[in-house]
């Protein structure tokens, strides 16, 4: 079983700072990690690696520099690892990042591939289902478990107030959650390993073939108008009393508030 | 790129910051208040690769190197020295003597469960007569056929009950002083062999300190370490090495103290502002992370020395005099800057200062130490 993992290398914060001006994020002295989701779903990989015997190949797209997060696939056990990176696909949206992916999966053509749910730079969730749709295979988000067969998953499907359990055919895509799994340590043996030549393939434009038009800021449909970071509200206070008393603060703050 | 550390260092750190976060610290207090040995920790790191780090791979080791392994005891250290003593005497003292001076097969069956981390190893010089003195040792090895019977016992020694395989010195010709000590590989498990009774310490309480008792052990010759005589070159080839993993064990404390303390003087308010706008404040701060760097520098250098086959005996005795000093200044200077709340075992830097002290004796003490730096600059 060949099974893709796609990962993001991210900048690690949970309060991005927006340059006003230009409306993008602020890289600069951010660490960099590999997006929560991603590793839930390379955890996931492993996973079956370890019961199945799978070939785990994880691929993302990004700067040389996103080498760092590929290297931590590999020492966290994954097979081979394969960077997408080219100078005309700077500037990507969704779509535009969606289809440098699935032209590059099409050549590794897994039985499975898995996505984290969304990125914590972006926040789309929009990547993973459009490679399912650029490669015309079905695909399930938010998963939380999965359970598999000879040809295909059984998958449970989470929502906010319940979840579905879905049965899909591979090849397939899933988009997973990080709270899935724990993901493993890097192996000590393995960080020493991974940084051997050529354990990173860097595949470029003329890998993957596709149309100039298609790529980059020139591929991507989306405009970003504005982005900006919502207002702090101050810190809530909490009560621990009885309903009875509850009430009277309550309308007690009403009345403070000339609402009552 | 940090001085002197490659790509592979820089993620194992990664690793072992992540590893020492979410198994390590959450312990720390626990283990301590308790005295309790951190058996679970110690599995975990097995599993992560931690327990063989600088072993080759066809011992079942990590395939890696010192500097990768002393990184380990720092970061462990930051937020538990018990755990990273655990790890110091298993690699150093046990598995790095074996790795060095061990016949092929005695490495096949001792060095390959130690380095995989299936089994846990401890070191045995310390007597009750022979502490700096190595060469009173009374624990007394007579030859019998293809055997050897050991008589005696050792004390104060590290992973002591929780260990499988111990390195114990033993007198094989007590008229030839130090030149008539052996190294030998003893099994938790042979017969005559048992552990005495357990130190109440002052630091690093989680750390199994127990007292080894030897009535007629029957040591098979194939379990000699090196040639009859060479216990004593070994031993001390052993702690030179050990030594760096003091070091680091020591900088991790003192790394911990100040990183807790930078936290705690953001948050602590006195005369109306963060006491980390006083000056006083920053200037021991500023002191303190100095320190830390020059003692980091020192024994990172011996660690580089010992991968890259350059002498590092004074070089080891440099970075764990200084070290242990600097540890301990740390951590005193920590509790100051925390006041009363430094003082309460509700911080941790009580605890991070009674875990240095021993950083300053065990492994050779700081005075031996000196004897060592000075016996090279008055060849």
């Amino acid at each position: 079983m060949k099974i893709v993992v796609c990962v993001k290398q991210v900048p690690n914060t949970a309060n991005v700072k927006i340059d006003q001006q230009t409306g993008t994020m602020i890289r600069e002295g951010v660490e960099s990690i590999i997006n929560p989701d991603d590793l839930g779903g390379l955890e996931a990989a492993l996973k079956i690696k370890d019961q199945n015997n799978a070939e785990v190949i994880a691929v993302s797209m990004g700067p040389l520099q996103a080498d760092k997060a590929l290297r931590e696939c590999l020492a966290m056990g994954a097979n081979r690892a394969i960077l997408l990176s080219d100078r005309a696909f700077a500037g990507a949206d969704t779509w535009a990042t969606s289809l440098v992916l699935a032209k590059a999966i099409e050549n590794i053509k897994p039985d499975l591939i898995i996505a984290g749910r969304q990125a914590i730079d972006g926040d789309t969730a929009q990547v993973g289902p459009q490679i399912a749709e650029h490669l015309g295979v079905p695909s399930v988000a938010y998963v939380n478990e999965i359970n598999l067969n000879m040809d295909s998953l059984i998958v449970k499907r989470m929502f906010e107030d319940g979840y579905q359990t879905i049965k899909v055919k591979t090849p397939c895509l899933i988009t997973v959650l990080k709270e899935i799994n724990q993901p493993r340590y890097m192996k000590v043996q393995k960080i020493y390993t991974a940084f051997r030549d050529g354990l990173v393939e860097v595949w470029d434009n003329s890998k993957l073939n596709i149309e100039q038009e298609n790529l980059g800021l020139k591929g991507s449909p989306t405009r970003v108008k504005k982005s900006y970071t919502k207002g702090v509200k101050t810190a809530g206070k909490v009560f621990e009393v009885s309903p009875k008393e509850a009430v009277q603060i309550i309308v007690d703050k009403l009345k403070e508030s000339y609402i009552l | 790129m940090e001085l002197g550390f490659d790509r592979e260092h820089i993620l194992l750190r990664q690793m072992l910051k992540e590893f020492t976060e979410n198994e390590v610290k959450p312990l720390a207090s626990e283990i301590d208040e308790e005295e309790r040995f951190p058996k679970e920790t110690v599995e975990k790191m097995r599993v992560a690769g931690i327990m063989g780090i600088p072993f080759p791979e066809k011992y079942c080791g990590e395939g890696g190197d010192y500097i990768g392994y002393v990184t380990a005891v720092e970061e462990l250290s930051k937020a538990c020295a018990t755990t990273g003593v655990v790890l110091s005497a298993h690699t150093s003292l046990c598995a790095g003597p074996i790795f060095e001076f061990g016949t092929e097969e005695q490495k096949e069956k001792f060095l390959k469960p130690l380095a995989s981390g299936e089994k846990l190893g401890a070191f045995g010089l310390t007597e009750p007569n022979a502490g700096t003195d190595a060469s009173k040792q009374e624990t007394i090895a007579i030859e019998d056929g293809d055997y050897y019977i050991i008589n005696g016992s050792k004390i104060f020694i590290t992973n002591a009950g929780y260990a499988d395989i111990y390195v114990i010195m033993a007198m094989t010709d007590p008229s030839l002083g130090t030149r008539g000590i052996t190294a030998f590989i003893l099994e938790r498990d042979m017969p005559g062999f048992t552990i005495g009774k357990k130190e109440k310490k002052m630091g690093i309480r989680g750390s199994a300190t127990c007292e080894l008792i030897f009535d007629d052990v029957r040591v098979p010759k194939s379990n000699m370490l090196g040639k009859v005589g060479y216990g004593f070159k070994i031993a001390m080839k052993t702690l030179d090495a050990g030594r760096i993993g003091i070091a680091a064990q020591a900088c991790g404390i003192a790394e911990g103290a100040l990183e807790e303390t930078i936290t705690y003087v953001k948050e602590r308010k006195q005369f109306n502002r963060a006491i980390s706008k006083f000056q006083n404040t920053q200037f021991v701060l500023a002191d303190l992370a100095t320190k830390i760097d020059a003692a980091r520098m020192l024994m990172y250098r011996a660690a580089y020395n010992k991968d890259n086959n350059i002498s590092y005996t004074k070089e080891a005795a440099m970075a764990k005099l200084y070290a242990s000093e600097v540890a301990l200044e740390v951590t005193n200077k920590a509790i100051q800057l925390h006041g009363g709340y430094g003082y309460s075992r509700e911080y941790p830097v009580e605890r991070m200062m009674r875990d240095a002290k021993i950083t300053e004796i065990y492994e050779g003490t700081s005075e031996v130490q000196k004897m060592v730096i000075s016996s090279y600059l008055l060849k």
